[in-house]
């Protein structure tokens, strides 16, 4: 009887474990966030910044800007401007423009990424499109800012970092005219 | 170790009855010996589909261009191959073994849970007529690889893939009640004197592969949940459109794919170990040392699943991290292979089908443990990478790693399983034809490999073809000899000449003081193990 | 003829391993930059590592399966453990891979140096082609499988780079520090130049980062090595690394075509505008043969007014206009004229003198058509 009292206990440990790693499996979604903030890995960049810095004018980092639609995207979308030389610490801004050329109203969704990936964790955004999705009515352009600032405590060897946004065309899951009241609602990032 | 001779088999059939009549015995058995043959069958069967599947890959590459399947449906044959192979071919046969031979092992009347094994046993053949149906849905089967990156399995894939992920549930849910199974039976119900450091290798090994499933089967049936959301219910895991991450997928699968490779290959260690002392007639070198060098190899399995990302683009300290780590896991395995080749040192050695097949395994093994060790090597994974080379490396740790230590445990084991003896010329005539066929085979792909043919292709440029074709007579031979396994298991089974209860004189353990065939009733009383 | 075995295997060893094979590749080439060399190197040390390690093992295990048979009478020893012996075996594989790990840890260090490029080309991933972007420079373009479906299908011959060929090469220059910034539009693909020791997933919303410094000009040749789909085997990647002056020159040029482009095609010429275009250029390129009111000199210079040509279909007019008519005085005016002048020029053909079709063929229409040509 005890032997079966022990067996039971047993299985029931075992199933809990099977349990506990079914959850876990789920954690490692915000475990793996958190690894990301916190080591840039895949260049992800947090969210809005609110704090300022004074800028460093002894020192000059070239960002770049990367457009890139997903394959499926029709709208264009570029930014004015190639790259720009900035000090760290400066608060900076760059303009990127939208057009939606098709005929209905779509919504899109930018998705910024950094390049070096050990950077990203030193580039803060104070404002930028990429916090809320855009909503464009047929033939609409727009322009939108994006102002950052890169930390003045970047490391030394970064000399150089890439701003690379893919935009997304979500309009099926986020159909635009519950979008249009409300203009944006706040995105994941 | 000497144990009583067990005559409790026959006394034991007067309570408890033998098998019951026609095809209900196997349906509701809950027989430790009858569910480990279906296992056993089972597996044999997918291994035959998941081999068919094979030949049409290697078909097609016979030559450059297309010619026997188009690109969509060849993609689905890589997948399939893939999935039938690891979740319907390998490991459902380690677990049939472990039916058959645990409680033979360790002196115990049947497994701990018998209901619950025969649930998770009839479970198996459900997953896989999902999973094979899914082949004559619209738009195909799985054609995103056996690896299933997201978003190729998600927002790219088939209609068929909702199929795909609930059969995976399920196998899911089998592989977990199995190894609960096991593990309730070895720490609960070993004959008295049976003491954890007594146990054979294979319970041991098969301890440990039992808590590496549970560990990572349900992360398993996490990330295939996750798909299924993403594709049905508007999460993002992985969509990088919603704020997800399609990297975050292949961490979480290789989580759980790094030990899965381990769960398919120690167990094979475990009979190895048992069968190479048998045939030197020597005891195990270094027993205590292969236990722990065991467990070191599966918990270092939990800290390496990244080197199966290299290129993916993690942060430099994190590619030192996996690559020290992969790195250090060919110390317990180096540990492995020298025990065993010490133990044939200085040993008598006879060289029946069993251990030819173990001697196969321990050269071969460690060949594709060395291109493994190549691979851990990130600045050189960054050209070995979804190449041939990291094929002919996993077929060369699959192919005589798992399936040969299979071949071996079929024969060692066939005479205790039917009660004669399997025709030894034809097992060592399976064996060539196995040894040659596979190497043909894989060897050739290190070549190709490392010349640049990417993995996954339906199509090559002519400076490949002369490999792939010699390759592809290799698979053509291999495949076609398990058919004649298949003739000389069915022989054994109808006659031959009868086996004792130890066929082996050099073999050691429980299960040979039972006789041949093993009663269906067995260890009724434990017996005493001094 | 079986008396000489040794023959036999001697012409078996040199039909494997003979210079008539040149296809018979069986080891990695070290390609065409520092860092493919250093993987190279440490490729071959790994494996020589790996040959020296399997020597051993192996020999003690053939040993032993020759000496220690029980047909030779062998009486098994019955030792089953050696402290000494196994703490030995666990310390110096240790210490061969300590020395293995300082080795790869600089190289991949090195690899991972992307900063201070002089160049910066944009690698996108599509499903199933290639997209390269020249950063801050204006030039792009895809790049697609050039190999003929009937080469595929077997209708006929393969040539030697079946399968690596593609229309438009990546075009790099020679020993500068090229950084590749790499990402996809849909799924996962990878980017591998072999003799680069460049391979990097592209992520879709993801950009990765790699980089090479090519010390050799010349066509090198890879492939896409992530499974993105079905046709994940047909989409190579061909890059030429040109010398400076020519990259230089090969950069104008395409400079030049997109600025080209960008004016084209940032005007919406309307018809109106190509007719009074067109009217100009018709009245100094074609008046002289074909005359003021478009009636020509008939037998020599045809009528345009009414013509089956001009009234007929808008490609049929732009593809002669552009070709000419060989054996006849009338030129290729493709080579001649801009885009705009002949869309002008056509567009003008068939809307005056009563031959008003209403349509029109634009600079883009043209520019097409050249595009197709050069191919």
């Amino acid at each position: 009887m005890s032997e079966q009292l022990a067996t039971r206990t047993l299985i029931v440990r075992l199933m809990l474990l099977a349990v506990v790693m079914f959850v876990f499996g789920f954690a490692l979604v915000p475990i793996y966030d958190v690894m990301c903030k916190a080591f840039g890995i895949n260049g992800k960049t947090g969210g809005q910044y609110e704090g300022s810095q004074v800028s460093d004018p002894s020192r000059t980092v070239k960002v770049q800007f990367m457009s890139t639609n997903a394959s499926d995207m029709v709208w264009d979308f570029y930014s004015k401007a190639d790259q720009l030389d900035v000090h760290p610490g400066a608060l900076n801004q760059m303009i990127f423009v939208a057009r939606n050329p098709s005929n209905r109203p779509m919504t899109a969704q930018a998705i910024p990424s950094i390049s070096p990936a050990e950077a990203a964790a030193y580039f803060h955004k104070t404002e930028c499109f990429c916090f809320s999705q855009q909503v464009l009515q047929p033939g609409e352009r727009i322009e939108m800012p994006v102002r950052f600032i890169v930390d003045r405590d970047l490391p030394k060897d970064v000399k150089h970092l890439t701003l690379a946004y893919t935009l997304f065309d979500i309009t099926a899951r986020q159909p635009p005219v519950a979008q249009v009241a409300g203009q944006a609602s706040q995105g994941a990032r | 170790m000497s144990a009583v001779i067990d005559d409790h088999g026959h006394a034991g059939a007067d309570h408890a009855h033998g098998p019951a009549k026609g095809l209900m015995r196997w349906v509701l058995t809950t027989n430790h010996k009858d569910i480990g043959t279906m296992y056993l069958w089972f597996s044999f069967c997918a291994f035959l589909l998941g081999g068919s599947f094979a030949m049409v890959i290697r078909a097609e590459l016979f030559q450059p261009g297309l010619q026997i399947v188009q690109p969509e449906f060849f993609n689905q044959m890589t997948t399939m191959h893939g999935l039938v192979m690891v979740f319907g071919a390998v490991m459902p046969a380690f677990v049939g073994l472990a039916n058959w031979m645990i409680p033979l092992m360790i002196g115990a009347p049947d497994m701990a849970l018998p209901r619950m094994n025969n649930f998770s046993f009839w479970l198996l053949p459900a997953a896989f007529l999902l999973l094979v149906s899914t082949l004559f849905m619209p738009g195909g089967g799985p054609n995103f690889g056996w690896t299933f990156y997201a978003p190729l399995s998600t927002t790219y894939a088939p209609e068929s893939v909702t199929f795909f992920i609930f059969a995976i549930h399920l196998m899911g849910i089998s592989s977990i009640m199995g190894a609960i199974n096991v593990i309730a039976t070895i720490l609960n119900l070993r004959a008295p004197g049976m003491t954890l450091m007594k146990m054979p290798l294979f319970v041991w090994t098969w301890l440990i592969t039992a808590f590496l499933l549970i560990a990572v089967m349900p992360v398993l049936a996490g990330v295939v949940t996750m798909m299924l959301m993403d594709i049905h219910f508007g999460t993002s895991f992985f969509s990088a459109a919603g704020g997800g991450d399609p990297v975050l997928f292949q961490h979480v699968f290789w989580f759980f794919g790094h030990p899965e490779v381990y769960i398919m290959i120690l167990p094979a260690f475990g009979a190895v170990s048992s069968i190479i002392p048998a045939f030197s007639r020597k005891p195990l070198f270094g027993y205590t040392s292969m236990v722990y060098a065991t467990g070191a190899i599966a918990f270092l399995s939990f800290i390496v699943w990244a080197h199966h990302m290299f290129v993916v683009g993690i942060p430099v300290v994190g590619e030192l991290f996996f690559m020290y780590a992969t790195m250090l896991i060919a110390v317990p395995t180096g540990v492995k292979v020298f025990n065993w080749v010490s133990t044939m040192w200085q040993g008598s050695l006879t060289f029946e089908t069993p251990m030819l097949f173990a001697v196969a395994f321990v050269i071969l093994f460690t060949i594709g443990g060395f291109s493994g060790l190549m691979l851990a090597i990130a600045p050189a994974d960054f050209q070995y990478h979804d190449t041939y080379f990291v094929v002919a490396h996993f077929h060369y740790v699959l192919v005589p790693g798992a399936i040969f230590g299979i071949f071996a445990s079929a024969y060692y084991w066939l005479p205790k399983w039917t009660g004669h003896m399997y025709d030894e010329t034809l097992g060592k005539l399976h064996f060539w034809l196995s040894f040659i066929g596979m190497n043909m085979a894989f060897f050739p792909m290190h070549f190709v490999g490392l010349a640049g043919m990417p993995r996954r292709i339906p199509d090559y440029n002519l400076q490949f073809a002369d490999f792939n074709m010699i390759s592809s007579i290799g698979a053509f031979t291999f495949g076609a000899t398990q058919i004649f396994f298949l003739f000389i298991v069915i022989k054994c089974i109808r006659g031959g000449k009868p086996a004792p209860a130890k066929p082996w004189d050099g073999a050691d353990g429980l299960e040979w003081t039972i006789p041949s065939p093993a009663p269906y009733h067995t260890f009724v009383t434990p017996p005493e193990v001094k | 003829m079986m008396r000489h075995p040794h023959v036999w295997m001697g012409l078996l060893l040199w039909s494997v391993f003979g210079q008539a094979h040149a296809a018979w590749t069986v080891n990695m080439a070290p390609g065409a930059t520092e860092v493919s060399n250093a993987v190279f190197d440490l490729h071959m040390t790994i494996f020589w590592i790996c040959v020296i390690i399997g020597l051993v093992v192996f020999g003690a295990m053939f040993w032993s399966m020759i000496i220690h048979r029980r047909s030779t009478g062998q009486e098994p020893a019955h030792f089953h453990e050696h402290t000494w012996v196994e703490i030995l075996w666990t310390v110096v594989p240790f210490l061969i891979l300590v020395a293995m790990a300082i080795r790869a840890t600089k190289t991949l260090i090195d690899i991972y140096d992307a900063s201070e490029s002089d160049l910066d080309v944009q690698v996108t991933g599509y499903q199933w082609k290639w997209h390269y972007k020249y950063l801050g420079q204006d030039v792009e373009f895809f790049s697609n499988l050039a190999t003929p479906a009937d080469q595929i299908h077997n209708k006929s011959p393969k040539d030697e780079h079946y399968l690596l060929e593609v229309d438009q090469p990546l075009v790099l220059p020679v020993d500068a520090k090229v950084r590749f910034l790499v990402t996809a539009a849909d799924v996962i693909h990878s980017w591998w130049m072999p003799a680069f020791a460049v391979k990097r997933d592209a992520i879709p919303g993801f950009v990765n980062e790699a980089w090479t410094r090519v010390k050799k000009p010349g066509i090198y040749r890879g492939q896409c090595t992530e499974l993105c789909g079905k046709d994940h085997g047909f989409m190579p990647i061909v890059v030429e690394v040109k010398s400076k002056p020519d990259f230089d020159a090969w950069l104008a040029e395409r400079k030049a075509e997109s600025a080209k482009l960008k004016e084209l095609t940032s005007k919406e010429w309307t018809l109106q505008e190509l007719v009074e275009r067109g009217d100009k250029v018709y009245h100094t390129t074609c008046v002289a043969c074909h005359q003021a009111e478009g009636q020509g000199l008939p037998p020599m210079f045809p009528a345009l007014k009414g013509s089956k040509i001009a009234t007929g279909p808008k490609e049929g007019h732009l593809s002669l206009v552009f070709h000419g008519k060989p054996g006849t005085a009338m030129a290729a005016f493709g080579k001649q004229l801009s885009e705009v002048d002949i869309a002008a020029v056509v567009t003008y053909e068939r809307n005056a003198w009563g031959n008003n079709k209403g349509d029109m063929v634009t600079p883009k229409d043209v520019l097409a058509l050249k595009q197709a040509e050069s191919q």
